[in-house]
């Protein structure tokens, strides 16, 4: 039976009236889903034809809250807007506004963000990978990388006096140093990470399933990627070297050496590899960024931060977080609160353009590792 | 990484987790410890905990809350204090974010946070969700002690907020203020300003102090939104000596300022002072004068006195429409402002500016007028429909100890009186100051600066019944005189002026005083004859305090005017339509005398409105 490419079986019984097609909500109800965000896909079968993505149950009204507070209270509010990465939110919006107040972050503020960054980046690829495996049926794996996660949280607990939304950044460096003892604990742990990874490689990389779940899944292209908007590590599976961390560095990164591994490739499979070369790399900076710590001020003093006043102007401030970019654009009017604070998500691209080239065809199935594979967290996609 | 053939028992590795610690809690058999001590971190941002006698009752807490969760409510049990307010911070855990940013700007530092956070269900244990109504006030709660034994995130010196260290002020070194009267502190530039402003919590505890109630948060906020304009206004409500108060207040706003406890209170003076010296004096007067009601039935009242009480009372009385005449015996008017507080402190030219904004709101002044010997005071009374009083303390007391009334011994407030219109006073080369307020510290340091000019060295000693801590006048004063060469000897009673053989003066003759005020707090001071000193000196200046000069009343007059000791007891006298206002009522101090005018005006304003 001759069939044009893209057109199946049931395709074709339903063009005779034999098969009827159905919309499935592809939301909150499903595990693979994250935040109050949905598709709505028209299926044929388990096969998807259209999609429709529906971000009506999500919108919580991030950026317009924040004109209503002040610069610094602001800041309680903004990790919100990733819940696995919150401190690049924190540290980008923070950047800005340090931006427009020609303020100068002193250097052990900068390491301290810096630290806290990739921690939360260590945090995040963890959820990342263990969300994956989740999606392809592998929970396990998901369960275990859940407990490397919960390590990390007990260092930013100790640090920050919270697991979550860690609310560390204000205007002009970070909120407290280090208690005594902390730099050493986060050591011991990458000692305990690096331990550990053999084993997930084991489970998750050299696992027959994911490697032909992955293989050829969802394929995009340099060119694709960057005209599209796609950023981190999505953007450096297809071969392309890019990282703010080493274009436009922030933080403690003018000092620090970081390297860029590439997978290559473009699929599904090579944006798993490209997260797992992301976290060795990230283990490697942070091993750099505790080697020299220098001493001073966390934070610089900027009066009652109650009632600090940015001086008119807009400014944008990007940082490279597990997903990608994350930016911060920023409009003062010279008061005591943002004029407009906009959000640049890294979930964008794939979340709402790449989904109408990648998800018509797909299996049901794959929605969610798709999902995953390009670490859409839809809550930054609708601030 | 590569696929590969695994070997069949490879799965089973996963077995080994099975005998992993936990890393998340596992309720309840397992109590984690992985900061030092069972539960979570050391700096947990838990439920609040509130030391609720240190507390403040300041607000801030409430006023930085990014989602608004703390409400300050009334605490019958907050202690009376006036640096502080009867209000206390109230959370509504289904708001808070715990986030810890009240903690962090609190004041007191008495608000933190705990390492607890189980507070939405009464127990785990049993009946997880029986017995729990789920209404708003099952999760808002008054913060007390309770949690405190178990502290998580407290403020500390470097999490804190606040900004608590004040914006310097220049002033003139001690070297170049001595050899002459020039304004001493120069005032804030722009940025320090603003800077300074921003310090502000905005808690308004120093409103209900400040014996004007001027509205010091709003004309802070004002300044800090740069529109001086409006703050400059917003004084004039309460305070038509702005620029005055700005620079010679006794600020007891500042001293009860929140941030004073841990740190140096807002700048409220100087920043008053900064708001009046850079606006342009034509908005200055426009504010003035803006400030204006008007009144259906104007009425004509006297005022004795240009003094602050005075001119306070004036300048409401007129903007309330009435008539207003104001009596001044001297030359200028003023009262004390002009002829007791040295220039180096208030400068003609602030004073002049202030009473022509005063002027613009239309009271008529009448100068070199001296009711009793120039127009009586029954005649006033006759030809206006009220009179208010406020001639001020403008004679000097004496310690009448022997020797008081021998040339060469003078009357600090009539000494500072005589330089201030123009004359040469004497000035030796050296000098006993007696007292130990703030007039004893403007004699002291005009004549330093007059024997600077004169003999080209200080050499004057100021001595005191009080003890160096217990000194009256402003702790700035004492310093800044002591700058400039001036030597205090505290804790000594004057005995007797010494002479020489050919009876000039030759010093002052002082015994120890062990203490000045007994238990309860009235002077009552002890002396130990037996310890005794003696002070050189020539010229003695004697500034134990002022009284008031009642002479152009009758003693009838006086009488029913209820004057005991000097000083009227209300400010409705016991002559209708006769009024009394400021130091003859509350002792020497500015802000007091305009509150006081202030006060006089409205109460005039409500009698006549009646008639």
């Amino acid at each position: 039976m001759y069939l044009p490419d893209g057109y199946t079986t049931l395709e074709k019984l339903r063009e005779a009236g034999e098969y009827a097609d159905y919309d499935l909500f592809f939301g909150p109800n499903h595990p693979g889903m994250h935040g109050n965000f949905g598709y709505v896909l028209t299926m044929i079968g388990t096969e998807i034809v259209r999609v429709r993505p529906n971000a009506g149950m999500l919108h919580r009204g991030f950026e317009k809250s924040m004109e209503n507070k002040a610069w610094a209270a602001n800041v309680s509010l903004i990790p919100r807007v990733c819940v696995p990465d919150p401190d690049p939110n924190e540290v980008a919006y923070c950047q800005a506004v340090e931006k427009l107040l020609g303020c100068e972050v002193p250097i052990r503020g900068r390491w301290m963000r810096s630290i806290t960054l990739e921690l939360s980046r260590l945090g995040s690829l963890y959820m990342g990978m263990g969300g994956l495996a989740g999606a392809l049926g592998h929970y396990s794996t998901m369960y275990l990388m859940m407990i490397e996660r919960d390590l990390i949280l007990d260092r930013f607990e100790a640090l920050t006096g919270a697991r979550v939304y860690h609310i560390y950044n204000v205007p002009g460096g970070v909120r407290n140093d280090a208690p005594e003892g902390w730099f050493d604990s986060v050591s011991s742990l990458l000692d305990h990470l690096e331990a550990q990874m053999p084993e997930y490689d084991r489970l998750l990389y050299e696992n027959h399933v994911v490697w032909d779940r992955l293989q050829g899944l969802a394929p995009i292209t340099a060119e694709e990627a960057m005209a599209s908007g796609v950023t981190g590590p999505a953007l450096r599976a297809t071969g392309v070297k890019a990282d703010i961390r080493v274009d436009a560095p922030y933080a403690a990164y003018p000092e620090i050496q970081v390297d860029i591994p590439t997978s290559g490739g473009g699929d599904a499979l090579a944006r798993a590899v490209q997260v797992r070369l992301d976290f060795a790399e990230s283990l490697r900076v942070l091993r750099r960024l505790l080697a020299r710590i220098p001493e001073g001020p966390v934070h610089a003093d900027l009066g009652n931060l109650a009632k600090l006043k940015v001086p008119a102007g807009d400014a944008y401030s990007k940082v490279e977080s597990s997903k990608g970019e994350f930016g911060y654009y920023v409009v003062s009017d010279g008061g005591e609160k943002p004029y407009r604070v906009s959000v640049r998500g890294p979930s964008l691209p794939a979340g709402l353009y790449l989904c109408h080239k990648h998800l018509p065809g797909m299996k049901i199935d794959d929605v969610a590792a798709w999902m995953m594979s390009f670490a859409i967290c839809p809550p930054d996609i609708d601030r | 990484m590569a696929l590969g053939e695994k070997s069949f028992f490879a799965p089973f590795s996963i077995l080994a987790n099975l005998f992993r610690r936990p890393a998340t809690i596992c309720y309840p058999k397992h109590d984690l410890n992985v900061h030092g001590k069972p539960g979570p971190s050391l700096i947990y941002r838990g439920m609040h905990a509130n030391d609720l006698a240190a507390c403040l009752g300041c607000g801030n807490c409430s006023r930085v809350c990014p989602t608004a969760a703390i409400t300050m409510t009334p605490d019958p049990e907050a202690p009376a204090d006036p640096a502080k307010t009867d209000q206390r911070p109230v959370i509504d855990y289904g708001r808070c974010c715990f986030c810890a940013f009240c903690v962090d700007s609190c004041p007191s530092k008495s608000l933190q946070m705990s390492r607890r956070y189980i507070y939405t269900q009464p127990s785990l244990k049993e009946d997880p969700l029986e017995a729990v109504t789920w209404k708003r006030e099952t999760f808002t709660l008054r913060p007390d002690h309770r949690n405190s034994e178990d502290p998580g995130w407290v403020q500390t010196d470097h999490t804190s907020w606040l900004d608590l260290k004040r914006q310097g002020m220049t002033q003139a070194e001690p070297e170049q203020r001595v050899s002459g009267f020039l304004e001493i502190v120069h005032g804030f530039s722009r940025e320090a300003a603003l800077r300074e402003a921003a310090r502000c919590i905005e808690c308004g505890i120093c409103t209900a102090t400040c014996p004007a109630h001027m509205a010091i948060p709003e004309y802070i906020r004002a300044i800090y939104d740069d529109r001086l304009d409006e703050s400059v206004r917003i004084m004039y409500e309460t305070n038509p000596l702005p620029a005055v108060c700005g620079r010679v207040c006794t600020h007891k706003c500042e001293t009860v300022c929140a941030l004073s406890h841990r740190g140096e209170a807002v700048a409220i003076r100087w920043l008053k002072r900064y708001a009046l010296d850079h606006l342009p004096q034509d908005e200055r007067v426009k504010a003035a004068v803006g400030l204006k009601t008007g009144t259906a039935a104007p009425k004509k009242v006297a005022v004795i006195g240009s003094g602050p009480a005075g001119l306070a009372a004036a300048y409401y009385l007129a903007g309330m429409g009435h008539a207003v005449t104001v009596l001044e015996r001297m030359p200028k008017a003023g009262g004390t402002m002009r002829y007791g507080i040295p220039a180096y402190r208030l400068p003609d030219e602030v004073l002049d500016a202030e009473i022509a904004a005063i002027e613009a709101m239309g009271v008529t002044f009448r100068m070199g007028v001296s009711v009793g010997p120039d127009v009586s005071f029954n005649d006033l009374k006759a030809s206006h429909d009220a009179v208010i009083v406020g001639i001020g303390l403008f004679d000097g007391r004496t310690t009448r100890m022997t020797g008081w009334e021998a040339p060469g011994v003078y009357r600090a407030i009539e000494l500072l009186r005589r330089h201030r219109v123009g004359e040469e006073i004497p000035v030796d080369k050296k000098i006993v100051v007696v007292g130990g307020g703030n007039v004893a510290m403007d004699i002291a340091r005009t004549l330093a600066r007059l024997q600077k000019l004169r003999h080209g060295k200080v050499d004057l000693l100021v001595t005191c019944l009080e003890s160096r801590h217990e000194m009256p006048a402003d702790e700035e004063e004492i310093e800044e005189a002591q700058e400039e060469g001036i030597v205090m000897e505290p804790s000594w009673a004057p005995q007797a002026v010494e002479f020489d053989g050919e009876g000039r003066i030759s010093g002052l003759s002082v015994c120890r005083c062990d203490r000045v005020f007994d238990e309860s707090g009235r002077f009552d001071p002890r002396l130990s004859p037996q310890i005794t000193s003696c002070y050189a000196g020539t010229q003695i200046v004697e500034a134990i305090g002022q009284s008031a000069n009642w002479s152009f009343l009758t003693p009838e007059q006086q009488t029913a005017l209820g004057i005991a000791r000097g000083r009227a007891p209300a400010l409705a006298t016991g002559l209708p339509g006769v009024f009394v206002a400021g130091d003859i009522l509350h002792g020497p101090d500015i802000i007091h005398a305009v509150a006081d005018g202030h006060e006089a005006a409205r109460a005039v304003d409500a009698l006549l409105a009646d008639r």
